[in-house]
């Protein structure tokens, strides 16, 4: 029941960069551990310098704070590394609406940014081209769109 | 294998460092979208040091934080491989030292994934994926630029010649063979149409802490906040 209501105010805490996704939407929280009035969450950081994480941790805490939970502690998980298959489908389909084309095929490999079909988050044509492997955070890269010229973000495989 | 203290600084020292010299192109990168991606890599080098200072620091102990051996050290105490530390140069120099470093760090990360140090494990298993990118786009640069323009090749030609004696010092410690990281050299040298410099020793030793003149600039720089505030935060 704890558990629950914890999960469900998580679903409240967004990740600052894209403010439409949830942590859970990210996939970031692997086990959410109630012994007695201590609260230990597990979280999987997106990239290693990803300058959102700390915050996002003193936004679960002060969610949960704010909800009555005072002994909270987060803990970083490394292991196994996060991945964008871990992120839900309704968290894809938020990405996609708010204009950042979500990640396409299962799990990072080798597969090379060009040869992927990444459609359009606007007209939604697979007539893209990548421009570079690095977008404006670590977790996107940046493509243009061929059809209507417009330059998107895609939330990259990893 | 089980890493020494030492050794796990040299890690981080290198992550640091590269990710200081890197973080320099941030608002100077050559157009918009590989500023955006060189400060992007610097972002990784330093979260990845961040980790395994974290990690450095609790098994040191004795009051110990990521803080204190980022900032507090002086040069002698820094482990890092020399090639870190050497100025940027022109952009076919930057890109060139992250393609050398990064397929090191990519062979030397896939042996820490079998470390007996589990907190090191998975430090290596986070950054394998991040290590990838890097090879990808500096590969690309390398292939750009040496199979490019007579400027950019003999700018590449250059950076190779300076950075090469250098990359001796990555075999040192024994963890990596020069011979299986030539192996990834090689073919993207050949594809470029640039020829592998002639080798020179480099006797001088970054991981033992004999450093080049321009480590205590880019500490002086990177920790004066720290010794001119001590304890400071933000
Ligand atoms: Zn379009």
């Amino acid at each position: 029941m704890v558990t629950k209501k914890i999960l469900d105010i998580l679903s409240t805490v967004t990740d600052p960069e894209i403010p439409v996704l949830s942590v859970i939407d990210l996939g970031i929280i692997r086990d959410v551990m109630v012994n007695d009035d201590t609260i230990t969450i597990l979280v999987s950081p997106t990239y290693s310098g990803c300058p959102a994480m700390d915050m996002i941790s003193m936004n679960i805490k002060l969610a949960l704070i704010t909800a009555g939970f005072h002994n909270v502690q987060i803990q970083q998980v490394l292991s196994p590394a996060w991945t964008t298959d871990w992120m839900t489908e309704s968290g894809k389909q938020k990405l996609k609406g708010y204009g950042i084309a979500p990640p396409v095929g299962k799990s990072f490999d080798k597969m090379y940014l060009e040869e992927l079909e990444v459609a359009c988050p606007q007209c939604h044509s697979t007539n893209t081209t990548v421009i570079s492997e690095f977008g404006s955070t670590s977790c996107k890269a940046l493509f243009k769109c061929n059809d209507c010229k417009e330059p998107f973000d895609y939330f990259k495989c990893h | 294998m089980h890493l020494n203290i030492n050794n796990l600084l040299s890690l981080a020292d290198d992550a640091l460092i590269l990710g200081h010299r890197n973080s320099e192109w941030c608002g100077h990168g050559p157009v918009l979208e590989q500023d955006i991606a060189i400060s992007n890599i610097a972002l990784d080098y330093i979260g990845l040091a961040r980790n395994l200072y974290q990690h450095a620091a609790t098994l040191i102990n004795a009051g110990a934080t990521e803080d204190t051996l980022a900032y507090l050290r002086d040069v002698i105490d820094f482990k890092n491989h020399l090639i870190v530390e050497l100025p940027n140069g022109d952009w076919a120099q930057t890109i060139l030292r992250i393609f050398f470093f990064s397929q090191y760090q990519r062979l030397r990360y896939q042996q820490l994934l079998l470390d007996t140090d589990k907190q090191i494990a998975a430090i290596a298993e986070k950054s394998l994926k991040e290590i990838t990118y890097h090879i990808r786009w500096s590969t690309d640069w390398v292939l750009r630029l040496g199979d490019g323009t007579a400027e950019s090749k003999a700018r590449m030609i250059k950076a190779a010649d300076y950075l090469w004696p250098y990359t001796e010092e990555l075999f040192v410690d024994g963890f990596i063979t020069k011979r299986e990281w030539l192996a990834t050299i090689e073919p993207v040298f050949l594809e470029a149409t640039l020829a592998l410099p002639s080798t020179k020793q480099l006797l001088q030793k970054g991981i033992e802490g004999e450093h080049t003149e321009h480590l205590g600039y880019i500490l002086a720089e990177m920790q004066y906040l720290q010794r001119a505030y001590p304890n400071s935060e933000w």
